[in-house]
């Protein structure tokens, strides 16, 4: 079975964000970069699904040269082969530009059965990449996965629980299938040292926008029908009221005020 | 018509999720501003009783694909009839709510229709004959504002509560106009086998008060009394990701960053310290009430009230109180 892993690298979720208003761009200068979280449970299913049933592993990256850090710790973790997507024409691509990108990689690397991917990045946060990948590709589409019963790569077959609202939808498919993941379906290991000095050592491989055969007016800002028009600081929100007292005089204050709000009913 | 805002129904297995009328009042507005009609659109077995409440809530035309290969949700097969509909009518704006059904079919209509979408939107407004789609960005400390400039139509996915529900109005109707898409079994590539309804059914994103616990609850048996408030107010339970992480509750209550976002009219924050994960998750809500023992915890800056005190004690209290006063 082959098995590819999409992996972005993003802003470290505990980093304080720095936005260049107006022009729009993100202050990426000494900002640590890491995983983004949900692609850790994306990589450790890739990973648990070549135990379970054999198979390689093509973890990719799409995102500037920096990115390649990710894919080295998709290496330590002892993914079969790296493929770094990476253009300057790229930059500033909205979901359907990216997903288009991924996709030419996909479609170049041959072969693949099952994609995985995070549910949504901790940065753009729009959780439609892998949806738009998968309409895109023209494959199944099998999003907020919370558990992979069965993969049958013969019978070109998985069937996975979907959380949804309400709970869990069980959904057989078709392979090939892009598979987003929630957190919780699996636990990430991580990766030990001799796997991390071994992959410091490997040259990432990139393919740009030439390799990939991409038509240029589809990506990066220029090819991206959505545009940022405006960044905002949100009004804070009011300045709240402590409650000060002994308990039973604050309760029932409280109570009181929640009462009035009428939305208890 | 050109110019209109359609605005996706969602149903399951033709049960209609009532909130999906919703849209239907920010539709208006913006079509208002367009000088057009908000209409209705939905994909699945038979249509017209949805369609009829459709109209109640202001959908001014229902345009509909029926098939007997639409009876429950399936991905590929929604897209596919949604852009058929959407590609021959070419309304400029097409609204999806941000939830799991919405979500699928808007990215992949884009997808297949050839463009981006702007998801998860908490703000919209006609400027200069676009829409102008606003949404939260890096945890709720900024918020982005963007137009699609060349598709047709601008999609765009809206966090649940975040547009009033429009008033219903059951004499009002209007015409169902009905198209004919169909898509064989061999095209389609999934088969819904069952659905393993939830135990505790959690809907976070559609609850009016959620009763949150974090790390401050300690421990497994801390949660009991979050649910105690929480079932007597009629709510939802919440979670921080330290009490997930700690597997004191399961992650379908987690809300926050990799969580789920809420915004709930109450949202009662008992031991949660208010990272900046945290209050990225739900710091929309309308009314926030934090409790904890921590007087700098981050979390009394985003609090409509705040008390300064041990959950263990409070909550409690709190209960005695509504208890008493709602005469439960």
């Amino acid at each position: 079975m082959k098995i590819a892993v999409c992996l972005k690298q993003v802003p470290d979720t505990e980093a304080e964000i720095k936005w260049d208003i107006p022009s729009g761009t993100l202050k990426r200068d000494g900002m640590d970069s890491i995983t983004n979280p949900f692609d850790e449970f994306a990589l450790e299913e890739a990973l648990l699904t070549r135990e379970n049933y054999d198979g390689d592993i093509v973890a990719i990256s799409m995102g500037p040269d920096k990115a390649a850090d990710v894919l080295r710790n998709a290496l330590a973790l002892t993914v079969n082969a790296v493929q770094q997507v990476s253009d300057p024409a790229f930059a500033g691509s909205d979901t359907y530009a990216t997903a288009y990108v991924l996709a030419q990689a996909i479609k170049k690397i041959g072969d693949v059965d099952v994609v995985f991917a995070g549910k949504q990045s901790t940065d753009g946060n729009t959780g439609v990449v892998a949806a738009e990948l998968a309409a895109i590709l023209g494959w199944s589409q099998l999003t907020y996965v919370a558990k992979v019963r069965s993969i049958d790569a013969a019978g070109k077959k998985i069937v996975v629980e979907r959380a949804i609202e309400g709970g869990n939808e069980v959904v057989e498919a078709k392979l090939p299938a892009v598979v987003s993941v929630i957190k919780g379906i699996n636990e990430p290991r991580l990766p030990n040292l001799m796997g991390i000095r071994k992959a410091a050592k490997v040259e990432i491989p990139k393919w740009n926008a030439g390799d990939l055969g991409v038509d240029a007016g589809k990506v990066g800002a220029a090819g991206s029908c959505t545009k940022v028009v405006e960044i905002a600081v949100p009004p804070p929100r009011g300045a709240g009221e402590i409650l000060k007292g002994e308990i039973e005089d604050i309760a029932n204050a409280l109570t009181d005020k929640l009462i009035d709000l009428k939305v208890i009913k | 018509m050109a110019n209109d805002v359609w605005v996706y129904i969602e149903h399951k297995d033709g049960a209609v999720t009532p909130m999906s009328f919703e849209l239907l009042g920010i539709g208006k507005t913006l079509a208002d501003g367009f000088g057009s009609s908000v209409c209705a659109f939905v994909v699945g077995e038979k249509a017209d009783d949805i369609a009829k409440d459709a109209f109640a809530y202001g959908a001014s035309k229902v345009y509909a694909v029926e098939g007997a290969e639409y009876k429950g949700f399936r991905a590929d097969a929604y897209s596919k009839a949604a852009t058929s509909l959407l590609d021959k009518y070419k309304p400029a704006v097409a609204l999806f709510r941000a939830t799991s059904q919405g979500t699928d079919v808007a990215a992949a209509s884009a997808a297949l229709l050839g463009f981006g979408l702007c998801t998860d939107t908490i703000g919209l407004a006609v400027d200069g004959g676009k829409m102008k789609m606003t949404r939260a960005a890096f945890g709720g400390n900024y918020t982005v504002s963007v137009v699609n400039e060349k598709a047709i139509p601008q999609i765009a996915t809206v966090r649940p509560k975040a547009f009033a529900m429009p008033e219903k109005d059951a004499s009002k109707s209007g015409e169902v106009v009905k198209e004919a898409f169909s898509v064989a079994e061999a095209d389609l590539n999934t088969k819904v086998l069952e659905f393993i309804q939830s135990a505790t059914a959690v809907n976070l994103v559609e609850a009016d008060i959620i009763v949150t616990g974090g790390r401050g609850v300690g421990n497994e048996e801390g949660f009991k009394l979050i649910k105690e408030l929480a079932d007597l107010l009629g709510g939802a339970v919440g979670a921080s990701r330290a009490a997930v992480d700690s597997g004191w509750i399961p992650y379908e209550h987690q809300v926050g960053q990799t969580g789920k976002t809420v915004k709930p009219k109450i949202y009662i924050a008992c031991g949660v310290s208010g990272a900046i994960q945290h209050l990225a998750g739900m710091r929309t809500s309308d009314c926030i009430v934090a409790i904890n023992k921590d007087p700098d915890a981050p979390i009394f800056k985003a609090a409509t009230f705040g008390i300064v005190g041990d959950y263990k004690q409070v909550v409690p209290k709190l209960v005695e109180k509504f208890k008493g006063k709602l005469g439960r």
